[in-house]
């Protein structure tokens, strides 16, 4: 009997956006929070190279649930950041600081923000990083 | 001008007699549903006899921040009077159609989303005024949350002492070494504050940290 070949689940609707770190760098907080949720009320899933401050990934949160409720089927967002500084020993960790402190920014970093309509869940650990969407 | 300096000297001297005496803001912060309410609960009955809120297992049942006051800790003949900050548990996504697999009708969801949004906003902005935060994680989920990283940055970027607490330690799931990877550069200390366990080592941390606290 011929086996039944599965076809591969359709995705309805997800698009990935990239942002080099140029694009924020000179923005301030308010102005780079206003610029990635607005790219997620779009359904967009973010990469952007780079990371915010520690104040401005909790101010996003803040902002993230100030929108919820006003902005149409938004339920927040799914964030996740893979620094370079993660996985490193003391000395390179002071290294990766004095070129951030020179670029600007922590531009070894990568952070992922997506609509959790589009991303159910991201699922990280030290080696690896995995999106789930919602079907 | 001989008089200032005696009276600085005298102020000196009793602000650090009396240091032990002042209330420390001690705040539980975390995701939702990791046991901050039954930690904060356990340690304010051992203390002073009262719960500081209700728990379930219900995501989101703190909503607003809690406080117990004049909460005195007394451990190996020391002791310490904290103020008890029980927050709400910070995501960064709520969505009411979560609570509907708890039972809870379409209505009290959408009260309940609501209000657990304006919790999150509210844990945060009481993060400036805490003296020490304990981080309450459950053991048996995964600590590579960007929720915990972001908390566990904007403590340190406000060089607030901070404790890890691995929670829910008494379940078979449950892995505090973990959580000790995730975060090598903290104190992390498995406990169950539904039994009560190890809480030696904690108050024991405690204090230690609080010593620390500006």
């Amino acid at each position: 009997m011929a086996k039944k070949i599965q076809k591969p689940r359709k995705i309805n609707g997800f698009a990935i956006r990239f942002m080099p770190y140029s694009e924020i760098k000179n923005l301030t907080s308010t102005e780079r929070i206003k610029k990635i949720l607005e790219i997620a009320f779009e359904n967009y899933i973010l990469i952007l190279q780079g990371r915010l401050r520690p104040e401005e990934e909790t101010r996003l949160i803040e902002d993230t649930m100030a929108m919820i409720g006003h902005v149409k089927s938004f339920k927040g967002i799914e964030l996740a950041v893979i620094s370079s500084d993660d996985q490193t020993g003391a000395i390179d960790r002071i290294k990766n600081r004095i070129v951030m402190s020179l670029s600007g920014g922590d531009i070894g970093a990568v952070t992922i923000i997506g609509p959790a309509s589009v991303v159910k869940e991201i699922k990280r650990d030290p080696k690896k990083i995995e999106l789930m969407l919602n079907k | 001008m001989a008089i200032k300096v005696v009276t600085s000297f005298f102020r000196r001297i009793f602000s650090g007699v009396f240091q032990n005496k002042k209330e420390i803001k001690l705040g539980f912060y975390g995701p939702p549903n990791a046991g901050k309410t039954s930690l904060a609960n356990r340690i304010c009955k051992d203390f002073t006899g009262e719960e500081i809120g209700s728990v379930s297992k219900i995501p989101h049942e703190t909503r607003e921040v809690q406080f117990k006051e004049k909460v005195e800790i007394s451990y190996k003949g020391k002791s310490m009077t904290f103020k008890m900050v029980d927050t709400p548990g910070i995501a960064t996504k709520v969505d009411y159609e979560e609570f509907l697999k708890y039972k809870v009708n379409t209505k009290d969801a959408k009260i309940r989303a609501k209000e657990a949004t304006q919790g999150i906003i509210e844990s945060i902005k009481w993060l400036d005024d805490m003296d020490v935060v304990v981080v309450v994680l459950d053991a048996t989920e995964n600590p590579y949350n960007q929720v915990n990283i972001t908390l566990i940055g904007n403590l340190v970027a406000r060089k607030i002492p901070i404790l890890i607490v691995a929670n829910k330690s008494d379940l078979r799931k449950a892995n505090t070494k973990k959580i000790e990877e995730a975060f090598p550069e903290y104190k992390v200390i498995g406990i169950s504050a539904k039994y009560g366990k190890n809480f030696e080592e904690f108050y024991e941390e405690i204090f230690k940290i609080s010593k620390r606290s500006k």
